[in-house]
């Protein structure tokens, strides 16, 4: 293993991070407040309780999913969109580093952040709704996870993409109805029956699901089911993501 | 011994397009090698391909006896590349894109060494500042030391000094050549051909993606060069005398010289049967010199010629 090589991918990404801290932090976080005052407060005030929980309470793992999806999937999209589009890239592909390195590097930082992002999320959520975490650990572990799976799928899209607007089409058109579709703003039991069905083919329903569980043992499927589903789309990712680098796809001629 | 072995390396591109027809080289441990060619002559590719950016169709490539494929990890911790493009981190500062290109291929943090690279480059002073900051020359530099950060046993510079005035690519070459006392091997693809004059051991030229000739550079230019015997008349001709019309000599514009050229590497060369007769026909002249053939003009013959 070339722990060098995943370390300096791992500080070089970070540091950009830190470099663009306004845009890669505050923006994620004043927008979640803008959500808790419209959903939470100005919306959530006239919508009962849903098991015994405030509506503003409820959309919190929603409202940190969607950030956390979200940034992970731009961060690490990004991240390696960037140096094929400057030429950089010339560096990674030429160095003594596997796939597994490359993945290690990049989509660990890009989860890094995403994690830091969904912490500072619920900590300005906690200041506006009084909060529980029923599961702490299970808490964080979904939030690991999570960060990891989408920043492999981020990782995938900036690799399959030859142009900015492509970077930009997945997560807008596909990944952002999912989310909003996916129960973050309410229960897939408030839906009709039909729609409730029809919930349960978006990936993300059970990730949600999964994720509020470790907070209100509410859930909208099982905790099992919500697991397995993370992991299998871990596997999938991190599966085509060696395809990819092994393979050298849109990286290599 | 050879350090570098390239064997029937082929490389077509999914356009259809072949950059390499069958290649085969071998690199000596410790040489400077020019690789001559035109524009899309398979230079970069070549390059490319041994650094593992390209994938090769077919055909094999050791570096140091490893392969290139199965060994990828040794071979890549051997190589350096500078490449063509000015490919920078522009936000990031030379100090810390240097440390990543040193940890990238594998090497642990070594302040003291890339001080070094840096003196020697005279980027030193400008360690702290970002890149987009940098003069074209100095980014570079910034190529080289990159290059250089995790102490390669081969050297591969694209084209190193286009584009950089005459004074840094005189640094440059000073540069090249205390790696080359240091032991690297450095592989130089150039279109200045004084750069492959100057500094290369051997010569290799590639034209269409096939090698055309590899030889040592003093050879190539005593095989191919053509020598030119110049003869500064006294007195100025108006037509060169019909007596001498065996010679095929030439008379430059003014009438003031007489040009001989003639083929080094015969035995007999011809010129003192030449001076004989000039003495015959009454033609005085105050001054001989010689003229060789520029490693240029040899590259226009090979390229022309194929």
């Amino acid at each position: 293993m070339n722990t060098y090589a995943v370390m300096s991918i791992y500080h070089f990404e970070m540091a950009r991070f830190f470099r663009t801290l306004g845009q890669s932090i505050a923006s994620p976080v004043i927008s979640t407040s803008l959500y808790f005052i419209v959903f939470g407060s100005a919306i959530g005030s006239r919508i009962t309780e849903i098991d015994g929980i405030t509506y503003g309470q409820f959309i919190v793992p929603g409202l940190i999913m969607l950030s956390v999806l979200q940034e992970s999937i731009s961060n690490a999209s990004f991240g390696i969109y960037f140096p094929k589009y400057n030429g950089t890239i010339y560096e990674i592909l030429s160095a003594p580093v596997s796939a597994l390195e490359i993945l290690l590097g990049y989509v660990g930082a890009a989860a890094t952040k995403s994690v830091i992002l969904g912490l500072l999320i619920l900590a300005t959520a906690a200041c506006l709704v009084p909060l529980q975490i029923k599961h702490p650990f299970l808490m964080f572990f979904f939030l690991v996870l999570m960060a990891v799976t989408f920043s492999a799928f981020g990782f995938i899209i900036g690799v399959w993409a030859d142009g900015f607007e492509k970077l930009q089409i997945i997560p807008l058109l596909i990944v952002t109805p999912l989310i909003f579709l996916g129960g973050s703003f309410y229960s897939i039991s408030m839906l009709p029956p039909v729609w409730q069905k029809v919930s349960l083919f978006n990936p993300v329903v059970y990730l949600i699901s999964g994720f509020r569980w470790s907070f209100y043992e509410h859930s909208d499927v099982t905790l099992a089911i919500s697991t397995a589903m993370v992991f299998f789309f871990l596997f999938v990712c991190v599966f085509t993501v060696q395809w990819m680098l092994s393979t050298g796809y849109r990286l290599k001629n | 011994m050879n350090i570098l072995c390239v064997q029937n390396l082929c490389k077509t591109y999914a356009s259809g397009f072949g950059a390499l027809k069958n290649v085969s080289l071998d690199i000596h441990q410790g040489e400077i090698f020019a690789l001559l060619g035109p524009n899309g002559a398979g230079k970069t590719t070549l390059i490319n391909t041994v650094c593992g950016i390209v994938k090769p169709s077919s055909g094999q490539v050791s570096v140091g006896g490893h392969d290139i494929i199965k060994d990828y990890r040794r071979t890549r911790e051997m190589i350096g590349l500078v490449p063509q493009e000015l490919s920078t981190d522009a936000f990031e500062t030379v100090w810390d894109t240097v440390n990543f290109s040193r940890g990238v291929f594998g090497r642990a943090p070594n302040r003291e060494y890339l001080e070094k690279i840096l003196k020697e480059l005279s980027l030193w002073d400008k360690r702290s500042s970002k890149i987009m900051t940098l003069s074209g020359g100095m980014k570079r530099r910034v190529m080289i030391a990159k290059a250089l950060s995790h102490e390669p046993q081969v050297l591969f510079l694209d084209e190193p000094t286009a584009g950089v005035d005459v004074e840094l690519r005189r640094n440059m070459w000073e540069q090249v050549r205390r790696l080359k006392n240091a032991g690297v091997t450095i592989i130089l693809t150039t279109h200045y051909i004084d750069e492959a004059e100057e500094m290369a051991d051997r010569i290799g030229v590639i034209n269409k993606g096939e090698i055309i000739v590899t030889e040592k550079k003093t050879d190539l230019m005593k095989k191919l060069g053509r020598k030119q015997l110049i003869l500064d008349l006294k007195d100025v001709l108006k037509t060169v005398p019909q007596q001498l019309g065996r010679w095929a000599l030439t008379l430059n514009s003014d009438g003031t010289q007489l040009i001989y050229t003639y083929d080094s590497l015969k035995e007999d060369n011809g010129i003192a049967r030449l001076l004989a007769d000039l003495s015959n026909a009454g033609i005085s002249y105050r001054d001989i010199h010689t003229n060789q053939s520029s490693l240029e003009e040899i590259f226009i013959q090979l390229v022309h010629a194929k």
